[in-house]
């Protein structure tokens, strides 16, 4: 049995009386690429935001291997107006805030690009070691710690080598071509070492072209780092063609689960993304 | 490379030397340059809290306002620790003196240094529920606090410390112009030095995008409270200076006028460049006092011009100053920094100009 990583259980996101991601269960285990695909406004970004601790859910749990992330219960007013399931199961209200989730192991991405814009590709990946820094703020300011920076100048050259951006490290973040600034963030993800990698649509806005290579790209730094991946993505052809298991989320619901093949003959799901036929 | 690295050396050691040169020969006959000396001093030290204040807004991002409180706070620990013991019943011959305070004393730089960690550990207080705004809300809120601390000096329970509105005088001055211009440069290099470093690298990302800056595992407000106390703490010092500059302070100096002053400073030589905080402080402080000038009549011809009286060399230099941020909308500066290459540069893009045949540079 594979190490579970990342474990979502019963997470309800509920904004005054909508539901935008109801009960949603699902595990990612160690190695896999997991996706989580759904028509738009499905509750996939909010599925994603809970992970990554941008929001709290209303109610539910996530742990990544093991250590609780977030778990919360609905609270004050939300406590008449809960719309959701197993209101009374989770007791604690931890909400870790994304720094201290990325410290854990966990990175990601953006759906929209949010590179450090004016500064250089190699200032960009170098500040996400800052994080693993163990020198206050005095001994660097009096560059006592000058072997561990000159380790993450090295750490940082050998990463954009990795992915392939070591020709361009001079040059201003926002000066790189797109499908270069989605290869950047992903190295910047990957410079504070994490285990679990977590990608908010890395197709968007790219031709099939560019698809591919991100294809090719994500399995190749799978591979390289030993990384456990989960993508949230529009793209099919991208997922279909990388991930292992798939879930599929509408309305905020699961509506079904499992390997690529699977899923693209599931009734539901292709009744989820072209819509029902009523007459027949 | 190594050849420009060694040539940019040399250069600066040059310019160093230029520098103490010029210094040396002020100094040599204080009475006869103590104007100029008196427009190095103060704009050495408002570029102290000019850089202090651009590691603030120009590298973390975080507008702020308070200058003028941080600065009082500095100002007025400095003044009450160095004003000599035997003179202390004269200036606090009104309200009477501290008895706790009577006899203690000690040499300028210990109390600026003490003045800056006041200033500090305000900020570090003030900061807990201010740094939770953004933009032009942490703007406002800072100012706020600052006009509470420049109360809270003037306020009669600290009559026996602060003097209330007698103010302070008999302040020790600088013994010569060498001292501040050595302090500000070791304020404002060892704010380079944190700019450079992985901390200020930090600083920077949230400038530049603080959700992504979090995602990276940067804790938002241990960074910025973080930026805000040693910017603070640096304003602290600078205050100190500008008290000993000054020989007497009261809550007056330390307006909201202050603070617009620095940020003229820091808005006109670049926000977020360093070097032109300070190029931008020596030509706001240098540019009053030249233009001073056209505050006096001009008579050409036997004709007095009318618009030549005192008054004038304001209307001049706030035209002056607009003119500034129209054509160099991002300051002197921009975001870059003071390099040789760059100065080259400059002349060989003029030369290239000049002679548009030439062809090969």
């Amino acid at each position: 049995m594979a190490e579970n990583v990342l474990h979502v259980e019963n997470v309800t996101m509920q904004f005054g009386g909508v539901v935008a991601v109801n009960n949603l269960s699902l595990d990612v285990n160690k190695g896999e690429i997991v996706a989580l695909i759904g028509p738009n406004g499905a509750g996939k970004t909010t599925a994603f935001n809970v992970i990554t601790g941008v929001y709290a859910p209303t109610n539910g749990l996530v742990s990544f291997k093991g250590r609780t992330m977030v778990e919360n219960h609905p609270q004050g007013k939300m406590k008449n107006n809960y719309l959701g399931e197993n209101a009374g199961k989770y007791e604690h209200s931890i909400v870790k805030t994304p720094d201290q989730i990325t410290k854990m192991g966990i990175a990601r991405t953006f759906q929209n690009i949010r590179l450090f814009k004016n500064l250089t590709v190699f200032d960009n990946v170098l500040i996400a070691r800052h994080m693993r820094s163990k020198a206050n703020f005095l001994s660097a300011t009096f560059r006592l710690n000058g072997k561990e920076e000159k380790e993450n100048r090295e750490k940082t050259l050998e990463l954009l080598k990795m992915v392939g951006l070591d020709g361009v490290k001079d040059e201003i973040a926002t000066s790189l071509p797109y499908g270069k600034q989605r290869r950047l963030e992903i190295a910047r993800a990957l410079a504070t070492e994490p285990e679990l990698l977590l990608l908010d649509e890395p197709a968007a806005g790219m031709n099939p072209q560019e698809t591919d290579e991100l294809s090719a790209f994500i399995r190749q730094i799978k591979q390289d780092f030993q990384l456990t991946v989960f993508v949230i993505e529009h793209h099919m052809d991208l997922v279909m063609e990388i991930s292992d298991r798939i879930y599929v989320l509408d309305f905020g619901k699961l509506i079904a689960q499992g390997t690529p093949e699977v899923i693209q003959n599931d009734p539901r799901v292709i009744s989820a993304y072209l819509g029902v036929q009523e007459d027949e | 490379m190594s050849k420009n690295k060694s040539r940019d050396l040399v250069l600066s050691v040059l310019l160093a030397a230029a520098v103490c040169g010029v210094l040396a020969y002020f100094q040599a006959d204080t009475s006869k340059h103590s104007y100029a000396i008196s427009i190095i001093e103060r704009s050495a030290i408002y570029a102290v809290v000019a850089v202090a204040m651009n590691l603030l807004n120009g590298f973390t991002g975080l507008f702020s306002l308070g200058q003028a409180g941080f600065m009082a706070l500095g100002a007025y620990v400095t003044a009450v620790l160095t004003i000599p013991v035997e003179v202390r019943s004269n200036v606090y011959y009104m309200n009477g003196i501290a008895p706790w305070l009577e006899n203690l004393s000690m040499p300028m730089i210990p109390a600026m240094i003490l003045g800056g960690l006041v200033a500090a550990a305000a900020a570090a207080l003030i900061g807990i529920p201010v740094l939770r705004l953004k933009s032009d809300y942490l703007a406002i809120a800072t100012l706020g606090f600052a006009e509470i601390i420049r109360a809270f000096l003037a306020a009669p329970m600290m009559d026996t410390i602060t003097n209330g509105s007698y103010g302070l005088n008999n302040i020790p001055g600088f013994k010569n112009v060498f001292q501040p211009v050595l302090i500000a440069a070791v304020c404002i290099a060892v704010m380079v030095l944190l700019i450079n470093s992985s901390y200020g690298r930090a600083f920077k990302a949230i400038r530049e995008d603080d959700v992504a800056a979090e995602a990276m595992g940067i804790n938002l407000f241990r960074h910025k409270e973080l930026a805000f106390i040693i910017s603070s703490f640096f304003t602290g010092v600078g205050g100190g200076m500008l008290a000993v500059f000054m020989r007497s302070i009261d809550t007056k100096t330390f307006q909201v006028t202050l603070t617009y002053n620095i940020l003229l400073i820091v808005v006109l030589g670049g926000i977020g460049s360093v070097t032109g905080s300070i190029i931008g402080s020596f030509l706001i402080n240098g540019g009053q006092e030249w233009l001073r000038f056209l505050d006096s009549p001009l008579t050409i011809g036997g004709v007095s011009i009318p618009l030549f009286r005192p008054g004038f060399r304001m209307v001049i230099y706030s035209i002056l100053l607009m003119v500034v941020v129209l054509f160099w909308r991002r300051g002197i500066m921009g975001t870059s920094e003071f390099t040789w290459n760059g100065l080259f540069g400059l002349f060989k893009r003029k030369q290239k100009k000049k002679s548009p045949a030439g062809g090969e540079v």
